[in-house]
């Protein structure tokens, strides 16, 4: 028999909640993370509204000491360090002076400290690379993250970032629950994280995806399954899990969250209609009925889709592919929620984040609601009931929930977690 | 030329960020060893001296970089420093 992996210990660092109780908190009520932001304006932004966590000066000095702050400047190493002891917290594990070789991390991000990055090629032009000090190699390497993290928790086992695009944290996720499966690894803590800001944003607003439509109304902005979607909002954060054996948290009596029966990764290979941008249907399809059978339930079994759903026309591809991969429609297709309508499109954190998202309303027993989606797209609603897509909170004992994610270059995760 | 015990305690100011033992630094003296006795991280080190750029508006050359390990040492290149300006 296979070994069975769970999760012990969550953190999340969201626009809309900083911490598990704030996020569960606003997940409950569908509270908004997205505000206007001055900088995207000034710069001449087409968006200019977008998701930050808000995190205090004082807030990281509980997590970061004087000498890690100095010339700290990556808002993304911020948010998943955060996301990460948060986690580890959680799961009761220590933090000690010993090196733990059964525990390691990979925790994944798109790209690192940008804003440092910028800082650091100021002063490179102005012939001053001797005034770089110490600090831009760590905030600006991909795996900063999972770096900072292996040292501030003493990590042994394999310390490593992934990166997918926006498929990310659902990546690392699966990653980890491979390694722990092959017995290589008692616990891993797995994540992903994403800066912020217009250094990082500014590319997509250049390609015309993000919505322009709500900057008098920053709230209404991400409408994931409209009719009146208008492109993602750019949010940023972390999310962080703790996978471990079974066997191990019996042994450490710990709180098990939910349990990860597996999953798929695949990539649609820019053929058949997939692009750089866009997905190949039938790949997104393959890897969500094979995520089905590698995890040995059936289609029907699935109570609830926390899709990738980003509030693009791509919304009801999405959804035409969940349907063909599960052959459900109507109302026996599960219910469906994004929570992009609140917290915009995360990129490199969405996975992770939404996959915490996706255990807490396991553990807890409750659908978390769609935020602007009253006017569901007509394309949507006569393929699925609309009583399939909650408005409102629904309070309710769930089983199983399967998260997918799709970035670019035509890659696509999908993970399934079952209540324990 | 600058009073010693004023540099030093100038300098104590400055690495007292980088320092990662307590008593070393609270005892902190001419013959104070950066790396060895305040344990400060050798990346820092570079930090360390940046910071001494700025206090002291100098600029200090690779050379005279690699020689400043303890107190003593960099208190001379500052001087050296600040007299060639």
């Amino acid at each position: 028999m296979k070994t069975r992996v769970v999760i012990t210990g969550l953190g999340v660092v969201a626009p809309n909640g900083v911490g598990i109780d704030a996020f569960t908190k606003a997940l409950r009520e569908g509270k908004s993370g997205i505000r206007h932001i001055k900088e995207m304006k000034d710069l001449g932004f087409s968006c200019q509204i977008g998701g930050i966590p808000e995190i205090t000066e004082d807030y990281k000095r509980k997590y970061f000491s004087e000498l890690q702050l100095k010339g700290f400047n990556s808002s993304g190493i911020l948010y998943g360090a955060i996301a990460a002891i948060d986690a580890w917290k959680d799961a009761q594990l220590p933090i000690s002076e010993n090196i733990d070789f059964q525990s390691g991390t990979i925790f994944g991000t798109g790209t690192s400290g940008v804003e440092k990055f910028r800082e650091a090629i100021y002063k490179l032009d102005d012939k001053k690379v001797k005034r770089l000090g110490s600090t831009v190699v760590a905030q600006t390497m991909a795996s900063g993250v999972s770096a900072y993290i292996g040292g501030m928790l003493g990590l042994g086992n394999q310390v490593s970032t992934n990166s997918s695009a926006c498929t990310t944290g659902t990546e690392a996720i699966l990653m980890g629950f491979d390694r722990i499966q092959a017995g290589k690894a008692k616990r891993m803590l797995v994540g992903s994280c994403s800066d912020h800001g217009v250094y990082l944003w500014g590319g997509f607003d250049a390609m015309r995806v993000l919505s322009y439509k709500s900057n008098q109304n920053p709230e209404k902005g991400s409408r994931p399954m409209s009719a009146s979607a208008a492109g993602f909002v750019p949010g940023s954060g972390a999310g962080a899990l703790v996978l471990e054996s079974l066997e191990s948290a019996l042994e450490r009596k710990a709180t098990i969250y939910a349990e990860v029966l597996g999953g798929e990764v695949n990539s649609g290979g820019q053929r058949n209609g997939g692009t750089m941008t866009a997905p190949n249907s039938k790949a997104v399809q393959r890897c969500i009925t094979n995520a089905v059978e590698n995890c040995r339930i059936k289609a029907k079994d699935i109570d609830v889709i926390n899709g990738h759903l980003t509030a693009t026309s791509k919304d009801f591809t999405e959804i035409e592919n969940w349907s063909e991969a599960l052959q459900l429609k109507g109302a026996e297709f599960p219910y469906i929620n994004s929570l992009k309508s609140m917290i915009g499109h995360c990129l490199a954190a969405a996975g992770s984040i939404e996959c915490v998202a996706s255990v807490v309303q396991l553990k807890e027993g409750f659908i978390f609601p769609n935020i602007n989606c009253e006017d569901v797209k007509d394309e949507i609603s006569s393929l699925i009931s609309e009583t399939k897509i909650p408005k409102k909170i629904i309070e309710k004992d769930l089983n199983i929930i399967a998260k997918a994610s799709f970035g670019f270059g035509d890659v696509n995760g999908c993970v399934i977690f079952k209540k324990y | 030329m600058r009073e010693k015990t004023e540099m030093i305690a100038e300098l104590k100011e400055l690495v007292k960020p980088y320092i990662q033992d307590q008593e070393a630094f609270d005892n902190l003296n001419e013959d104070t060893d950066f790396i060895n006795d305040l344990k400060i991280n050798s990346a820092n080190l570079v930090d360390v001296i940046l910071d001494i750029e700025e206090k002291f508006d100098l600029e200090i050359d690779n050379e005279s970089m690699d020689k400043m390990l303890n107190v003593k040492a960099a208190m001379e290149v500052i001087n050296t420093k600040i007299s060639e300006k």
